[in-house]
């Protein structure tokens, strides 16, 4: 491996220039880049390719804290078929990915778009709708399933206000999980900084040029911003699937605090997917399976399948790759 | 921090600031009547973008004007429909402190939050420095394999991760979670790369001229220039910490003296009844710190998550 911590000049563009260089200035060269890199490059081998090498062997084991891995072939990702928790909790988490991903990419736009819009108060307004991003998702969860209780909550004495009677929000398999979604729309703060960003990276010449040509608001929305935003909108979508993918603090809390039972930290899995299982979420269930009833092996099958879907999202991602090189290439 | 858009307006009533529909009038008659057309849709829209903006801005702020007015209340009224206080109470806040164990699990969020900022920006920067800035064999591939690692869910990992720690008898404690830390993070290394690429290699160049190695040209010249991607790394690192509640609920579940806040508060109802006031008071507390710090440095930060964005 050679290493050339000099000028850019000693790079890519003089291939004759680097094999000239001594052999003991390239083992200088090679050595200084593992000073930096050394602590990084142990990371990556210890929490990204171990574990996951790890993962794959433990999931055609039958084991738990207790008793060494015992090799069990398919076993455990036969299992897959027959569990039903599994099918559960795929499908919630398939909707949560439908529905919440595409809900905050609308909401983050549309803000963007008000409040690039402004000449003043852009700032105010900015500030104010990023604010709740911020708040801490436990928080956030109670402060939500405070508000949507059902009888005596803010929302539905609000709405009995105006005479309309409001659904019983975290308490009902039907709307848990649009309660979830509301919730996520809150914090939807964090994406609009990107697309703000993104919104106003577009050339200004292409709107006068478009308003020249007589384009509405609509068509100037269509044929300019969209295409402009659109490397951000696919990095939002892909990154906005695989943190949902992930989705487990908030349906845990909102599931635990809406049941009002009796569960302390790691008992908290007893109220898991409250009401009826409609907040049962794939990381729950896998968080379940190893953790409380001990059944590593099968877990690990869970959490290379987990792996596989969040890998074919990011290699969309990756095909991109360019793009992260940025201006060094 | 003041309005970015400020130049960028392109739909906002422009011609309400030259002059007006009377200036118009003297000057030329034909076009009158299109131009005031033109203004009256401009105002309407004007209305309407604001009318949106301000509903918007009280449906963002009603759940924490709720939290708030429930915080002071009784414990009793908390349980009813009543909205506004009938008497005030700013001692919830007190009994928080005094009748939980919020201080315990607030001094634990700090060391958490603490350690592990400290800890990803001593090993983050100089491997992020070493991507953006020196040129290697391999370096695509190892970046390539960072943001893999930023964006494989937690859950992928957990269960090889949670026998390694618990063979070294550290699980029950927060430091499965701070250790890491020490080998750098996958998503600040990312973003503190993509932030040193605007560094310009002219100053650089310089220092290595004037005899820096390339670790005085990072501490002498490039730090000092990246404070601001720092600052945005360090504080996402912080408030990640600070917010986590699947790495303490792992680790630490089965050991109440370290729990965190989000973990502390998730379990307070049922520790502590149907007590609202006190509850909402506590997620109060909790969110205040982050409020806090990002009020101190919201520039850097708001540079931080647009950076996270990646620009095409």
């Amino acid at each position: 491996m050679r290493a050339t911590a000099g000028a850019p000049a000693a790079g890519a563009g003089a291939p004759s220039l680097r094999r000239s260089k001594p052999r003991r200035r390239q083992v200088r060269d090679w050595l200084t880049v593992l000073s930096f890199m050394a602590p990084a490059l142990a990371g990556l081998g210890l929490f990204l390719v171990y574990p996951l090498v790890a993962s794959v062997y433990f999931s055609f084991t039958k084991f738990d804290l207790i008793n060494p891995p015992e090799w069990v072939g398919l076993r455990n990702w036969d299992f897959l078929r027959h569990d039903r928790n599994v099918r559960t909790a795929a499908v919630n988490t398939l909707w949560l990915v439908a529905v919440m991903v595409p809900v905050r990419m609308l909401g983050a736009l549309g803000t963007g778009l008000l409040v690039v819009g402004f000449r003043r108060g852009a700032g105010f307004y900015r500030t104010l709708f990023y604010l709740p991003a911020l708040a801490p998702p436990v928080a956030a969860t109670l402060a939500f399933v405070f508000l949507f209780k059902p009888g005596t909550g803010p929302v539905n004495s609000l709405l009995a206000g105006i005479g309309v009677e409001g659904p019983l929000w975290f308490n009902s398999p039907e709307w848990a999980k649009p309660s979830l979604v509301l919730l996520a729309l809150w914090g939807v703060g964090d994406l609009m900084i990107i697309f703000l960003a993104a919104l106003l990276d577009v050339p200004q010449q292409l709107y006068e040029a478009a308003a020249l040509d007589g384009a509405n608001a609509w068509h100037r929305f269509r044929a300019v911003t969209l295409p402009a935003i659109s490397p951000v909108l696919l990095f939002a979508a892909v990154t906005g699937v695989i943190q949902t993918l992930q989705y487990f603090t908030q349906a845990a809390v909102a599931a635990s605090v809406a049941s009002g039972q009796a569960t302390t930290g790691g008992g908290i899995s007893s109220t898991f997917g409250y009401p009826e299982g409609s907040t049962f979420t794939y990381p729950l269930w896998l968080y379940v399976v190893g953790f409380r009833y001990g059944a590593l092996g099968y877990a690990n099958v869970l959490a290379v399948v987990l792996f596989l879907v969040a890998i074919t999202a990011t290699a969309i991602l990756l095909r991109r790759f360019r793009t992260f090189l940025g201006s060094t290439q | 921090m003041t309005a970015p858009a400020r130049d960028r307006d392109f739909e906002g009533p422009t011609d309400m600031a030259d002059g007006g529909p009377a200036l118009q009038k003297v000057l030329t008659a034909p076009a009158r009547r299109r131009r005031r057309r033109r203004t009256r849709a401009e105002m309407l829209f004007f209305v309407a973008r604001h009318s949106i903006a301000i509903a918007l801005s009280l449906m963002f702020l009603a759940p924490v004007f709720f939290l708030v007015l429930t915080s002071f209340m009784t414990d009793n009224q908390s349980l009813t429909s009543n909205l506004w206080p009938t008497t005030w109470h700013p001692e919830n806040y007190a009994d928080v402190f005094s009748r939980t164990p919020l201080p315990k699990y607030l001094l634990n969020t700090i060391i958490y939050a603490v350690l592990a900022t400290l800890f990803m920006v001593l090993a983050s920067v100089p491997a992020a420095y070493a991507l953006a800035k020196l040129r290697w064999r391999g370096r695509n591939v190892i970046f390539l394999a960072i943001i893999c690692m930023m964006m494989l869910p937690p859950q992928v990992t957990t269960v090889p991760l949670y026998l390694m720690w618990a063979r070294w008898g550290l699980t029950g404690s927060l430091w499965p979670l701070i250790l890491p830390m020490l080998l750098g993070d996958a998503f600040s290394i990312f973003l503190l790369r993509q932030f040193l690429l605007t560094v310009p290699d002219e100053y650089l160049d310089a220092a290595r001229v004037d005899g820096c190695g390339e670790w005085g040209t990072l501490l002498r010249v490039v730090v000092p220039m990246a404070k601001p991607g720092i600052a945005a790394a360090a504080m996402f690192q912080f408030f990640y910490a600070w917010n986590d509640y699947y790495g303490p609920l792992l680790y630490t579940s089965e050991n109440e003296s370290a729990w965190t806040l989000s973990l502390g508060l998730a379990s307070f109802r049922s520790l502590h009844a149907v007590q609202w006031n006190l509850l909402t008071a506590a997620t109060l507390l909790t969110m205040a710190p982050i409020v806090v710090v990002f009020f101190f440095a919201q520039k850097a930060f708001v540079q931080g998550v647009t950076l996270t964005g990646v620009k095409g």
